[in-house]
Order: C-alpha cells, then sequence, then structure tokens
C-alpha cells in the first residue's frame, strides 16, 4: 500500500532556477505545483554546486550569486504557495488511459498531475562513486556512502574515506561504537571544519582511531562483505582488515529514473519541441539544462524563457475549456492580485 | 593549436584548441568522455586530468581551492589537476594530459 496521495495541477521534478521559475509562470496561469527533489532544500545546482559563485548572466542582475538567484525566486514564487517535497527520487512516472500522469516517489508517496515537467538539471544528486574495481558488488552491503542507521556500523572495522565534513562528522560520530576507525584521506589538510579536524587529531592522540595518508585502491571480500581495504599511500602500499567502507567523495549528477520513462533521449538529454518545451509524451515537459533541441543553450536564462512557453501549453492541458488572455504584470490587475500585489 | 589527450580507454586524439579555452572546454567540445558537470566553476572535480610529465611544470600545481576539489575523486596523482583550470596559450601548445577515471560521464554509486 502506498502513502499518501497527492493531487495537484503540476508536478515539478527538480526544484532548481528553472523549475522554481516555472511555478511563477504557472501560477500566473491558476495552476498548482508541487515539488519533488531530492536534495533537502530548493536550489538546485545553485543550491550545491556553486551556492557562492556569482553569476553574471541573468537579465537585469549585473552580478548575483548562485544562493541569493534562489533566495530572490523563492521570494517571487511564494503568491503561489508551491508545495515542496524534499529529499525523495521519483522512482516511477505513468500516463493513465485519462491522459494524467501517476508518479511514485522512493518515499513511498503518489501524486497525480494533470502535468509533470521534468526540471532536473544534470540529474538527480547521486553520492560520487570512487574509481576503484568492484565496489559496486559491496554497496548498500558493507560500502555505504551516507550512514542511515548508526548500528549498522557498530562493533565494525570502519574505514571512512574523505576530507570534507561528513567524512569528518561521521569519524567523529562513529568512533565510540565502532570496533575501529580508520580515517584514509590523499593529503594531510582537510577542506572539513577545523574544530572537527582538531577533534579528529585528538582522538588520533588518544589512539583511539587511526589516520592515514592514501587512496583506497582496491577492496578485498567475498558477496558484497570486504574484509580488506587496499590504500595507496606515498609510504608505500598497505592493506588494512575491514568490514565497512564509507567513501564520502561529494555528489554527482546521475539521469537516474527519467531513463526509462520512454522519453525520446539524446545523449541523455530529453529532446523536447521549441514551441511547447514538451517532450515524446504528451503532457510531460522538460526544460532547463536536462533538455535538447537544436540550438540549445544551458543557461538559467534559456530555462525561464522554455518555463513560460512550457505553461502556456500546460494551461490547455489542465484546463481546455478556459480561453486564456495573454496579460502583462505590469497592466493586470487580475494576475496583479495573484501576486498580492493588487 | 593542439591539446593531445589520451581518454579512459588509452585512445589518443590531437584536439585542435584555440588561446584562451579552457583544456577542459576542448576536451568537452570534441566529445571525449568528460562530464564537467559544473561547466568551469570549480565547484565539482569531474574533469579531472592528469598533465604529462613534460608538461607538469609549465601547467603549474592546483591552487588550495582546486586542491579541496581534487579530494572529491578517488584517484588522485601527483600530477592531477582540474582541467577547467588550464587555460591555453601558445606556451602550451603541444599539451599533453590524460583524461581521469573520475572525470568519466556517470561515475555514479547505485
Amino acid at each position: 500500500m502506498s502513502g499518501n496521495e497527492i493531487v495537484t495541477d503540476v508536478v515539478v521534478i527538480g526544484a532548481g532556477p528553472c523549475g522554481l521559475f516555472a511555478a511563477f509562470e504557472l501560477g500566473l496561469l491558476d495552476l498548482k505545483c508541487h515539488f519533488i527533489d531530492i536534495l533537502d532544500r530548493a536550489g538546485g545546482q545553485c543550491a550545491e554546486l556553486y551556492p557562492e559563485k556569482p553569476i553574471y548572466d541573468i537579465p537585469g542582475f549585473p552580478v548575483v550569486t548562485g544562493q541569493a538567484l534562489v533566495d530572490n525566486l523563492m521570494s517571487q514564487i511564494s503568491p503561489f504557495a508551491p508545495e515542496f517535497h524534499f529529499n525523495r527520487m521519483v522512482n516511477s512516472l505513468t500516463k493513465q488511459d485519462d491522459g494524467s500522469f501517476v508518479l511514485v516517489t522512493d518515499a513511498d508517496e503518489t501524486f497525480r498531475a494533470k502535468v509533470v515537467v521534468i526540471a532536473a538539471g544534470g540529474g538527480s544528486f547521486q553520492p560520487k562513486r570512487p574509481p576503484v574495481p568492484e565496489i559496486e558488488q559491496y554497496e548498500n552491503k558493507s560500502v555505504f556512502y551516507s550512514v542511515r542507521k548508526m548500528d549498522d556500523f557498530r562493533d565494525q572495522d570502519v574505514v571512512i574515506v574523505g576530507g570534507g565534513d561528513s567524512a569528518l562528522d561521521w569519524t567523529l560520530n562513529l568512533q565510540p561504537i565502532v570496533r575501529s576507525l580508520t580515517l584514509v584521506h590523499r593529503r594531510d589538510a582537510f577542506k572539513a571544519a577545523p574544530a572537527s579536524v582538531n577533534k579528529m587529531r585528538e582522538l588520533v592522540m588518544d589512539g583511539k582511531i587511526n589516520f592515514l595518508l592514501g587512496q583506497v585502491a582496491k577492496l578485498d571480500g567475498t558477496d558484497g562483505q570486504i574484509n580488506h581495504v587496499h590504500l595507496t599511500m606515498d609510504a608505500g602500499d598497505l592493506s588494512i582488515p575491514a568490514t565497512r567502507l564509507l567513501p564520502f567523495f561529494g555528489l554527482t549528477m546521475k539521469l537516474g529514473p527519467v531513463a526509462d520513462w520512454g522519453l525520446e533521449l539524446n545523449d541523455n538529454l530529453i529532446v523536447v519541441d521549441t514551441e511547447k518545451f514538451e517532450t515524446s509524451v504528451p503532457g510531460l515537459f522538460a526544460i532547463g539544462d536536462i533538455n535538447t533541441y537544436p540550438g540549445k543553450l544551458k543557461l538559467i536564462l534559456s530555462g525561464f524563457h522554455e518555463a513560460a512557453l512550457m505553461a502556456q501549453r500546460a494551461k490547455k492541458i489542465v484546463s481546455p475549456d478556459e480561453r486564456v488572455v495573454f496579460q502583462y504584470t505590469t497592466s493586470s490587475t487580475k494576475l496583479q492580485k495573484k501576486l498580492g500585489v493588487a | 593549436m593542439i591539446v593531445n589527450v589520451t581518454d579512459q580507454a588509452g585512445e589518443q586524439h590531437e584536439l585542435e584548441a584555440l588561446d584562451g579555452w579552457r583544456v577542459m572546454e576542448v576536451i568537452r567540445d570534441w566529445g571525449l568522455n568528460i562530464k564537467a558537470e559544473c561547466g568551469g566553476a570549480m565547484a565539482c572535480a569531474t574533469c579531472h586530468v592528469y598533465v604529462d610529465a613534460d608538461w607538469f611544470d609549465k601547467v603549474g600545481a592546483p591552487s588550495d581551492e582546486e586542491e579541496d576539489m581534487l579530494d572529491t575523486v578517488g584517484d588522485v596523482r601527483s600530477n592531477s589537476r582540474l582541467s577547467c583550470q588550464i587555460l591555453m596559450s601558445d606556451e602550451l601548445d603541444g599539451l599533453k594530459v590524460t583524461l581521469a577515471a573520475s572525470a568519466a560521464k556517470d561515475d555514479v554509486a547505485a
């Protein structure tokens, strides 16, 4: 049995800048949006990859950081009160006989919508897999990219790899419950918060954990259970006994389940037309970095334009009998009322 | 000018480059297996290359910020660089690099 069922006009997959602006264009046309995003907050790449980086090609903003752009978009769409469902991935999308869509997330929620907009950028953010041979066969058995249950690590010989906050935080958090813990990092400098690094060094001094300078080269084990981690080190190669490996190499983007939805793809991008930005499936749209068409430029401003045109078509699908009059926000009191300014 | 790139499969490519282009952009433009997902913002490390020993001095060492990003790949060597941080110039005409496994597309956990 599935859990919640949510019925809405439009589901937008991906809450990056283009998806967020789609909520504005759809909102002006009285269409209600629900967002589904794998991250824990809005903003997509702008928030996850480059929140502090300045962007210089957003029309009207000589310079704006990724995070400031997201904050402004959130404020701009707030009159339409879109709803956000974070930390979720859409596992399946099926078209119904009446043309509507049913989406099921990995949190076991069901969404019913007349229109679905894929605004998933480079795909969903997933943990980066280190280039270690045959690591796949150990994943989710003895190699994990996140700690879901601390108990999975209790009394284990744990190897944590990385130099960022995740690696250091989990080194500190897991140390009290493991049998042994080795932190492996390629250099003796850390991106993680200095306080965590200091605490880690104290644990090393006290003999409670090991710290090794190196990189993981190979894993030994059987049936998904590792028993040794081989390290390449400047000081000479080393093999250490281990029953759990936690590589923390940040996130990368992957198309994910979208690849299985029967859409026409070109080099992992979704093919759309340039009038409605509709995919090969009617009612299913793709905007922003994830789509492709002749002349496509992967710019945020292109995604904004695509969102506006997509919304016009989406309105016709949701309300086929309603006559839509094209209006400007500068002059239409109707639109201004929707925006809460008139 | 030319960049010589060895891809992850060991195949060699002689790529025409333009002055001022990032090596990542040259490799991407010629359609080799490079993910380069952040587009050159030094916010990922998916354009990781190994610079040929003969060229490493000319290319130079990575900045601190680049070192931080290199922490997010598992196959760093002493000649590792992010190719988005190498700008083509006359001095680098003929540059030789090898694409790291961690620069390949779809190098992702399950």
